[in-house]
């Protein structure tokens, strides 16, 4: 039999050289006479030590990284299909104290499986979920649901069970179950990473759903920006057609379900659920005003789930293991795990699954080993481009729902980007208006014009003019838009804007002012 | 339009436009097929799908993706969000104007190579990332993002 070398496909492998890696390993192993059979499987999530080829021996899989593809020679000499020392041999992935500390129930087969293998997926538990949902009734599943205490996992946190409950409940002749895989968050690959290294589980979680609200069709809304996931998404909807997860009869049962991929085209904005929806129908991405909510009218005017890809992701653990077993993560109201991603200037970059409690100090200093670049931590933004900017003084609020709302922030999608001291706060600030002008759909007013006016104010605060009343200003603005946006994207834009001014004044022409006054 | 640029347009209005929520599709399969949305498109596809040029034109503008000029013939998309910025893309995209002669949101005089503002590719720990054409590229910076620029001028 041949020997298994697992090389990622993850478009973040591929985009430090994973490709070339692969064909360099397949010229020198054939070079040797060594016969080997190459996986693409997903990246683990550990994008530092991307690439990271692993060769299955006697003593199970071992792990070198990062691999370029210059190393590849050196390498193969130092005996690397035998899983021989080496400066970039790490030993047993597994054994890593990054993979060691997760908890992974979501991304269990990430980085582990053939992403496009049913019998892979079979085999490290995947399909118990939708075995299980089917032997239940829907109104059991949601049941299941709501017990696990799942919530949103694209942001909002709201209750996952409770909207597929009014969707099962609504009457009509066509339900939709849609997937927002528009994850436009700077800072957050979850999604990305889910729907590369494991598609099977998205899957199977939206038949879950679709059975337990009655709806036979499924779309998955990914944004252009993911390229790999719209192939990979594409080839393993093929796959679990013809392997019965899919079709007339998902799981050999009488419940039909189908799924399509839809590509968004660059805008932010359809990452709301709404804004989506209509993408979806062929329009203008532009917020709808609630209500009605989409549970009662959503995709063409029917009943529809529309869930976060991690959401939807969470149910076959829920329905295999039981809603206990996922309740019993977690604290408080957070309960189960969150996918979280260390990003931008972090030693330990990747995708961290946890229970919910863990401190942001903890994420930053200790599992994400502080900055790559070695220079101090000044600021993370938590919740992506609609988020918060943290201080130091602020590391011990735990990653909960609640307790991120109680500091003025927001967990969002479970993004974390860390910003080392050449940071400038006020340039950030100024970025976060810039954005929201860039990509308002332009419906409300307070987006629209509020957001243009906001880089305007702040161009003046940081060159010093008026500061007072400028900064005045500033505030009336983003109370504004908190609360007179019609979405998000408007309403949370805010956040970032004045956590950067209360927390980091000093970098908002303080200096400028007090030179303007002498 | 040319005949057989008709035909193309055409073919592709026949395939899909009986798909609930055509127009993103259409477009997408079109701008694929012309690089870009051609002007003359529009009506038959607002023909096809029972909607006003307006509605399509509409469409068409509100989305970053559809062109309505042709591209140039090596895109580079420079994420400039949040994450990147962490890693200091300020720097990157300083080389890249300097190195490339284009400025970002522009392209080179002959149209041969244009540099764009792209925001976020979800490689957030691997930046500051880019796509070259469809092909990821990421931690540009030093060897690497001297490497792309040679590459680009090549």
């Amino acid at each position: 039999m041949s020997q298994r070398v697992y090389i990622p496909c993850d478009m973040a492998a591929v985009a430090v050289g994973a490709d070339q890696v692969a064909s360099a390993i397949t010229l020198a192993a054939h070079g040797l006479g060594r016969d080997i059979e190459i996986v693409r499987n997903g990246s683990r999530g550990a994008f530092e030590l991307e690439t990271l080829v692993e060769v299955d021996t006697p003593q199970g899989r071992i792990g070198y990284g990062p691999v370029d593809p210059s190393d590849v020679a050196g390498l193969v000499a130092a005996g690397l299909l035998d899983g021989a020392e080496h400066r970039l041999r790490l030993g047993s992935p597994d054994a890593l104290p990054f993979f060691r500390r997760q908890t992974r129930l979501t991304f269990a087969r990430a980085g582990l499986i053939d992403p496009l293998s049913l019998a892979d997926y079979r085999a490290h538990g995947g399909l118990a979920g939708i075995e299980a949902a089917t032997t239940l009734t829907p109104t059991q599943v949601v049941d299941l649901i709501k017990q696990s205490g799942l919530r949103g996992r694209g942001g909002a946190g709201f209750p996952t069970g409770l909207k597929w409950d009014t969707v099962a409940k609504a009457a009509a002749p066509q339900k939709y179950v849609v997937c927002n895989a528009d994850e436009g968050d700077s800072g957050t690959f979850a999604d990305r990473l889910l729907m590369e290294a494991d598609p099977f589980t998205l899957i199977e979680g939206m038949a879950i759903c679709g059975y337990a609200v009655g709806a036979s069709l499924g779309f998955i809304y990914v944004r252009s920006e993911y390229p790999f996931a719209i192939r990979m998404l594409n080839r393993a909807l093929e796959i679990a057609r013809s392997g019965g997860l899919l079709g007339a009869s998902v799981a050999g049962t009488r419940f039909a379900f189908d799924i399509e991929v839809r590509v968004g085209a660059g805008a932010y904005v359809c990452g709301e659920e709404t804004a989506l929806l209509e993408s979806l129908e062929g329009k203008r991405g532009q917020v709808r005003a609630k209500p009605p909510l989409p549970a009662h009218k959503g995709l063409f005017g029917q009943p529809t789930v529309i869930n976060n890809v991690l959401s939807l992701a969470a149910a076959p653990y829920i329905l295999a293991n039981g809603a206990d077993a996922y309740r019993d993560f977690g604290v408080g109201r957070s309960r189960g795990t969150m996918p979280i991603q260390l990003a931008g200037d972090i030693a330990n970059g990747g995708l961290f699954e946890t229970p919910f409690g863990v401190t942001l100090g903890d994420l930053v200093d200790d599992i994400g080993g502080g900055t790559l670049s070695g220079r101090a931590v000044r600021a993370v933004q938590v919740g992506g481009p609609l988020g918060a900017y943290f201080p130091r003084e602020l590391f011990d609020t735990p990653f909960d729902y609640e307790a991120f709302t109680e500091r003025g922030g927001l967990i969002g999608h479970g993004g974390v980007v860390v910003f080392n001291d050449r940071v400038d706060m006020a340039r950030q600030a100024r970025f976060a208006m810039e954005f929201c002008a860039i990509e308002s759909c332009g419906k409300c007013t307070p987006c629209r014009i509020g957001s243009t006016r906001g880089v305007e104010t702040l161009d003046r605060i940081i060159a010093g003019q008026d500061r007072a009343a400028n900064l005045a200003v500033l505030e009336d603005l983003c109370e504004t838009m908190k609360f007179g946006s019609l979405c998000a994207l408007g309403g949370f834009t805010p956040y970032p804007v004045m956590s950067a001014l209360t927390h980091f004044p000093e970098d908002f022409g303080a200096q400028a002012s007090i030179k303007a006054a002498e | 339009m040319r005949d057989e640029e008709i035909a193309t347009l055409q073919a592709i209005l026949a395939d899909q436009a009986a798909r609930p929520g055509a127009l993103l599709p259409i477009l997408h399969q079109v701008q694929h097929a012309f690089g870009f949305i051609p002007k003359d498109a529009v009506p038959q596809i607002a023909l096809a799908l029972n909607l006003t040029r307006a509605e399509v034109h509409g469409v068409v503008t509100f989305y970053a993706d559809f062109r309505q000029t042709p591209p140039a013939r090596k895109v580079i998309k420079l994420c400039r969000a949040e994450a990147c910025q962490a890693r200091d893309s300020d720097a990157t995209a300083a080389r890249l104007e300097q190195g490339l002669g284009v400025t970002l949101g522009a392209a080179s005089a002959d149209g041969s190579l244009a540099l764009e503002p792209i925001y976020c590719l979800g490689l957030c720990a691997s930046g500051p990332a880019a796509l070259v054409n469809e092909t990821p590229v990421a931690r540009l910076t030093g060897e690497r993002l001297e490497r792309l620029i040679a590459e680009a001028l090549a």
